[in-house]
């Protein structure tokens, strides 16, 4: 890099922001791993001391159709932004703050919950699938509300908006590989695509079918 | 048309038309293992003749052929989008730990179809529209369809032929079971790694019961 700036060219350019696994920037597929070959790590927080010493060391960007490249090793992850925008929200109306606890949550759901949330949209899961699929994150934002009661009310729709969102923006179909969980930094589960499904499934076949929008209020 | 249903309803067809397609293996390989079990044919042919007339099976027939095509073109759309989906390719492609036979569906599929069409020109054409020799068994005249079999099954190549054809058979459904239950949304601790066993158990011993017939027809014969 230095060996650039000293020629007066632009070093190479790279994604990075929290440098400490929480934000997802650093997106870097490197060596044949997304964020490298440490388990459930991103690339601010692998270790050179991973590598050989004189090791070569091959470094791209995340590769998909949905997550087009700007510059070296940035790739523009808007898509992601869009799926949640579709429906990775709860909707809460303004008023008197609610006493904390007042919903019983059972402790599995919550842990399930929170196991979920943990997702960072690092999209690793989108690099490291050989289909480009971004089923793994989008099960897990579907996941953390879909087990809370307050994630309930919306769960029909936010499950096919999200899903239909995603296939808009391009990614590709699940093949049950497995290779989104191994690489995920955050140990996202593929059981939340099994629930994703469920989610889905019950949504089409079982969930009231909405005649009109009602303006306003809920 | 497939194109406008979402990722996941096309995934819940693919799993359920796999599932069926499973079930008629089943029931093609107990038929199939009858020409092991008994030597002369005639229980084979009785089964076979059954199949070939009774209505309900005829029916089912028309709905086998039905979830192959259903399958198969949905394969096919749900792989194009994959490819689709990552346009350009690393050069250092990865290895992550994963389902091995998972990575090579549309691959072993298409051996299974190639090989399909071959098989279908063999005997089942051959049962419908051919002139096939006939016998008489309690009573009732019925094609000879384990003479058939066995007159196929004297050739090497063709012994080969099926062997290498069923291999595939049993890699694509190394991965088909328990990736159409986690398709469906079944995934639990419970049952999931019993699945995973399930599947595999599934892949050898349907193979490995297909291959079977071929391999003592020759020896024997
Ligand atoms: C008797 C033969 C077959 C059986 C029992 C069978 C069964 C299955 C099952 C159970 C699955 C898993 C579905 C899922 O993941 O939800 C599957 C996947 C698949 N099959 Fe087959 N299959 C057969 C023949 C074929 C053929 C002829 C093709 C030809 C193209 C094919 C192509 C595929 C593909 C591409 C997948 C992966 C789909 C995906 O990405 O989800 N299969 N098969
Ligand atoms: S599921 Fe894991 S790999 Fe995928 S975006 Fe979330 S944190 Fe990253
Ligand atoms: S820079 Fe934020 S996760 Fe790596």
């Amino acid at each position: 890099m230095n060996h650039w700036s000293s020629k007066g060219e632009d070093p190479v350019a790279f994604d990075h922001d929290c440098r400490e696994g929480i934000c997802g920037a650093c997106s870097m597929y490197i060596n044949g791993h997304p964020h490298g070959p440490d388990k459930a790590v991103t690339t601010c927080q692998l270790h050179m001391r991973k590598f050989k010493d004189g090791e070569t060391i091959v470094i791209e960007p995340w590769r998909a159709r949905p997550f087009p490249v700007l510059k070296d090793l940035i790739v523009d992850r808007t898509a992601f932004d869009k799926i949640i925008q579709a429906g990775g929200y709860i909707s809460v109306n303004t008023g008197g703050i609610p006493d904390a606890n007042a919903i019983p949550v059972p402790k599995v759901n919550a842990d399930l919950s929170m196991d979920a949330a943990a997702c960072i949209g690092c999209g690793a899961c989108v690099a490291a699938c050989k289909n480009a699929s971004a089923m793994l994150f989008v099960s897990a934002k579907v996941s953390q509300f879909a087990l809370l009661p307050q994630g309930r009310a919306e769960a029909a729709e936010r499950v096919q908006a999200m899903v239909a969102e995603m296939d808009k923006q391009g990614f590709g179909n699940c093949t049950n590989t497995g290779a989104c969980e191994a690489e995920c930094p955050k140990e996202i589960s593929i059981s939340n695509i099994a629930r994703m499904n469920r989610e889905f499934l019950s949504a089409r076949v079982c969930a009231p079918k909405i005649k009109e929008q009602t303006g306003g209020g809920i | 048309m497939a194109f406008k249903y979402s990722s996941v309803t096309k995934k819940i067809i693919m799993a359920l038309a796999g599932l069926f397609l499973i079930s008629f293996l089943i029931v093609h390989l107990s038929i199939n293992l009858l020409l092991l079990f008994d030597g002369s044919g005639d229980s084979f042919n009785i089964a076979a003749h059954f199949m070939a007339t009774n209505p309900v099976i005829q029916v089912m027939q028309l709905v086998l052929f039905g979830g192959f095509i259903l399958h198969i073109l949905v394969g096919i759309i749900l792989q194009t989008q994959n490819w689709l989906a990552r346009p350009t390719r690393y050069k250092v492609e990865g290895f992550s730990h994963t389902s091995f036979f998972s990575k090579f569906m549309i691959h072993t599929g298409a051996v299974i179809l190639a090989f399909l069409v071959i098989h279908l020109f063999d005997f089942f054409f051959k049962a419908k529209f051919g002139e096939l020799h006939e016998v008489m068994i309690d009573d009732t005249l019925m094609e000879d369809m384990g003479v058939l079999v066995i007159e196929k099954f004297k050739d090497f190549p063709y012994v080969l032929m099926y062997v290498v054809w069923l291999l595939f058979l049993g890699f694509h459904l190394d991965h088909a079971f328990h990736s159409a239950l986690q398709s469906l949304g079944l995934n639990h601790s419970k049952y999931t790694p019993l699945a995973f066993g399930l599947s595999r158990a599934l892949a050898i011993l349907i193979a490995g019961g297909f291959i079977l017939i071929p391999v003592v027809i020759y020896i024997t014969q």
